[in-house]
């Protein structure tokens, strides 16, 4: 019951990476690649109606987080104090920006809205980025299952680690280069003409640079946390998922360069899904690595709520999901299609 | 007090409050949205689709509001209350992410398609689309109503062996009673909010001498909707709600009174202030025997008083307690009494023409969030000095490892933060207000 949980959360975190994943990355890029209000209301418009339905499996996959292992939450949410505090008034800044921006006829504050929007997307794909990499890190938990991490310390990324480390620098980085590409493609898959052209080329030039970086990044999470291999020397169809997520790369750039750039955004898709699922892999039964004594260390066993919660919530949560599909499968095929300025309101 | 329990309640207490002014609205607003909506299919009269628009917008901004203060609350039950969470979160972890999984999604899915979509939908697939939004915040309601209503009165748990509690029966915390009466009084609350606002900004235009067509319709739907509503939400559901916590939390009744000496024939306090280091209230104006009826239904029963409790059992301000319980209560009995009157000149064709009811019905706009505001204070305070009642201390339910100074930290950004939205919100609300109901739908977006 504890594995099926983290599975479904990890589902969830990486349904959410995928879906908000594109329109933080179509915020990362809206100031360099919307030179016009034409063009970046067009992308506004392209993420205007499914942004908030995207943030809510954010907060869908917290509440269900919750739910099944309130000790990690509990933990982890104090231990990441600061920070998580910052992604909430990041996150605030962003929705105000999109929607408000619609409401102001001043370029002058036009132009703050969009700033706001833009710089606000690009600090959220780091942080979420560098979240991840404190998780796969490891953090000083205490005997007592909790522990408090300053926002840095000395960038080194063991000892008496801070949530900013040259290790979770990196993961922020390639947060963001990862969302860059793949919000480029949703753009590119949503418009057409000059807007739908500058997209794709910026997708193409991130390409390589996520290649490498993806590169560095699992040898660095080899080094900085050895213990990510066991899981994957057990079971070897583990794998597996770096072949896909390298091979999904490549389908990428293939699909950019034929402007093929459903197929692309897909591929992009894909490598999201499988870095997420090659971590939660590697993790797994864990759930916070400590880095003081292993023992001490955050599993799905320790900190899952009781059988019967757990045992009921399946019935129910499949039950809403299956609603919540169906809502989303109408709301995309509602707004379906490249985005228009004129004509029928959308 | 510990300083760093003091920071976080703060800082809990000031988000929520915060919070709570939008989601009011919106759950209040819904329905009266699906009214003009349906009228306006049935009818086939374009002024209450219009109307209907009008609304959407203030309501789309609320939302907005409402969504990004409502976020922080979700992460706080972790950052700033990690014991408790840890204490509860096998048993309340059940009623919040059924919030996020039937509620939410039904809400942003549909919210999407009820602000963006009128021109892709048909007039009735748009209207369902409005009963999708409608449904969706009044479930999140109820989810959130059944989690403080577990902590207020908590069923279906065990306690197990490391100190924290499981659930054990979840149709009892899902249909637990308090939630039940709690739930209808609190969205009682919501729809005085959203008709009197909608009354309100109705009587502006109509002082103003625009919109009058639409105007009218506001005026109607909110005074009509406002009169029913002030009722529900003294009776039954306040009494029941009252009598509920006459049973289980009575030193919390005793407190919102400021009842000190147990007496039969208890009074009803009106005014007055409590003088608590003397056990008495100052210059009391009072209603002999009335407590008794209310709470017992028989005029000679004896009301325990606050001397009947230890004192560390006591809601810890009780001076606020009664504050905010009376503030309540006088602003419900205020409400009747307006939209009654208001109701009985509609009804002889006079009131779009009576300037003084219409000024009245203006100027009341912001007292029902004053009402809802003071209600939840007394439910939260009167519940002191328990986080869940009579299972664990507020004082062991925040998070240890999160010291003052950054939860200081935090609580100065959210002012700030905060302090920023509200001035946009005002500025937005007030544009749209002055721009009318006769506009074309979200021309810019």
């Amino acid at each position: 019951m504890e594995t099926l949980w983290f599975m479904i959360i990890a589902v969830m975190v990486a349904a959410y990476v995928v879906l908000d994943g594109f329109d933080l990355g179509a915020g990362a890029i809206y100031l360099g690649a919307a030179k016009t209000n034409d063009d970046r209301r067009k992308i506004l418009r392209a993420i205007g109606p499914v942004w908030d339905g995207n943030e809510v499996w954010l907060l869908a996959a917290g509440g269900t987080l919750y739910f099944a292992f309130p000790l990690l939450y509990a933990s982890s949410f104090s231990g990441f104090y600061l920070p998580l505090m910052m992604v909430l008034w990041l996150l605030m800044l962003r929705g105000i920006g999109i929607e408000l921006r619609a409401h102001m006829e001043n370029p002058v504050w036009v132009g703050f809205f969009d700033l706001i929007f833009c710089g606000s997307s690009i600090l959220l794909a780091i942080f979420f980025g560098a979240a991840l990499g404190n998780v796969v890190r490891g953090v000083p938990l205490r005997a007592d299952g909790y522990f408090f991490e300053p926002l840095w310390t000395n960038f080194r990324a063991s000892g008496d680690t801070g949530i900013l480390d040259w290790y979770t620098v990196l993961t922020g980085v390639i947060a963001l280069v990862t969302l860059t590409t793949h919000g480029s493609l949703y753009v590119a898959v949503k418009t057409d003409g000059e807007l739908n052209q500058r997209t794709r080329s910026i997708a193409l030039w991130m390409c390589p640079v996520q290649l490498i970086l993806t590169i560095v990044g699992l040898v660095a999470t080899c080094y900085v946390q050895p213990t990510v291999l066991d899981n994957y020397r057990q079971h070897a169809s583990g794998y597996l998922i770096p072949v896909i997520v390298l091979g999904s790369l490549g389908v990428m750039i293939y699909a950019i360069r034929k402007e093929q750039d459903k197929i692309a955004f897909v591929g992009s898709a894909v490598y999201i899904v499988g870095m997420l699922v090659g971590a939660a892999f590697a993790l797994y039964p864990m759930v916070l690595p400590a880095s003081t004594n292993p023992a001490y260390s955050l599993t799905i066993y320790n900190t899952a709520a009781g059988r019967h919660g757990l045992t009921v919530g399946f019935t129910w949560w499949a039950l809403g999901m299956i609603l919540a599909v169906g809502y989303f499968a109408l709301l995309f095929r509602m707004f379906r299609g490249k985005v228009r300025l004129e004509g029928e309101g959308y | 007090m510990d300083s760093a329990l003091l920071v976080h309640r703060i800082h809990f207490a000031f988000t929520v409050t915060f919070h709570y002014l939008f989601p009011q609205l919106t759950m209040g607003l819904a329905p009266l949205i699906v009214i003009l909506k349906s009228i306006g299919l049935r009818r086939n009269d374009e002024t209450y689709h219009q109307a209907a628009r009008f609304w959407a917008k203030i309501f789309g901004i609320n939302f907005l509001l409402g969504v990004v203060t409502g976020i922080p609350m979700e992460f706080q039950f972790g950052t700033n209350w990690s014991h408790f969470s840890r204490f509860a979160g096998g048993v309340i972890g059940q009623t919040l992410a059924m919030e996020g999984v039937f509620a939410f999604f039904l809400e942003s899915a549909f919210l999407g398609l009820f602000l963006y979509g009128e021109k892709r939908l048909s007039p009735r697939a748009h209207w369902w689309s409005a009963v999708a939004v409608f449904l969706g915040s009044w479930i999140s309601g109820y989810f959130i109503i059944a989690t403080d209503a577990w902590m207020q009165h908590p069923v279906g748990y065990v306690k197990v062996a490391d100190g924290s509690v499981q659930l054990s029966s979840f149709w009892e915390l899902v249909f637990n009673p308090w939630a039940l009466w709690q739930y209808a009084h609190n969205m009682s609350g919501a729809v005085i909010t959203g008709a009197i606002v909608m009354a309100s900004v109705g009587a502006f235009y109509l002082l103003w001498g625009k919109f009058e067509t639409h105007a009218r319709i506001f005026v109607r739907v909110g005074v009509v909707a406002g009169l029913i509503f002030s009722i529900l939400q003294l009776f039954p559901t306040g009494d029941g709600q009252g009598r509920m916590i006459a049973e289980s939390q009575p030193v919390t009744l005793a407190a919102m009174e400021a009842l000190f000496v147990s007496q039969p024939g208890a009074p009803l306090v009106i005014l007055g202030q409590p003088n608590v280091d003397e056990h008495k209230i100052d210059n009391a104006l009072e209603v002999p025997q009335a407590l008794s009826f209310l709470t017992y239904r028989a005029w000679k029963a004896n009301v325990q008083g606050l001397d009947a409790f230890p004192q560390d059992l006591w809601p810890q301000n009780v001076a606020l307690l009664y504050y905010s319980y009376h503030i309540m209560v006088g602003l419900g009995t205020i409400f009747i009494a307006i939209t009654l009157v208001a109701t009985l000149l509609l009804w002889r064709g006079k009131l779009y023409s009576a300037r003084w009811m219409l000024w009245i019905l203006l100027l009341a706009l912001p007292f029902p969030y004053i009402a809802n505001t003071a209600g939840w204070i007394t439910a939260e305070l009167g519940r002191q000095p328990w986080l869940v009642y009579g299972l664990l201390r507020t004082a062991d339910g925040y998070s240890k490892m999160v010291s003052a100074g950054n939860g200081m930290f935090t609580l100065l950004g959210f002012l700030g933060m905060y302090t920023v939205l509200g001035i946009l919100f005002l500025f937005l609300v007030r544009r749209e207000i002055e721009h009318g109901p006769v506009s074309e739908i979200s021309s810019q977006h």
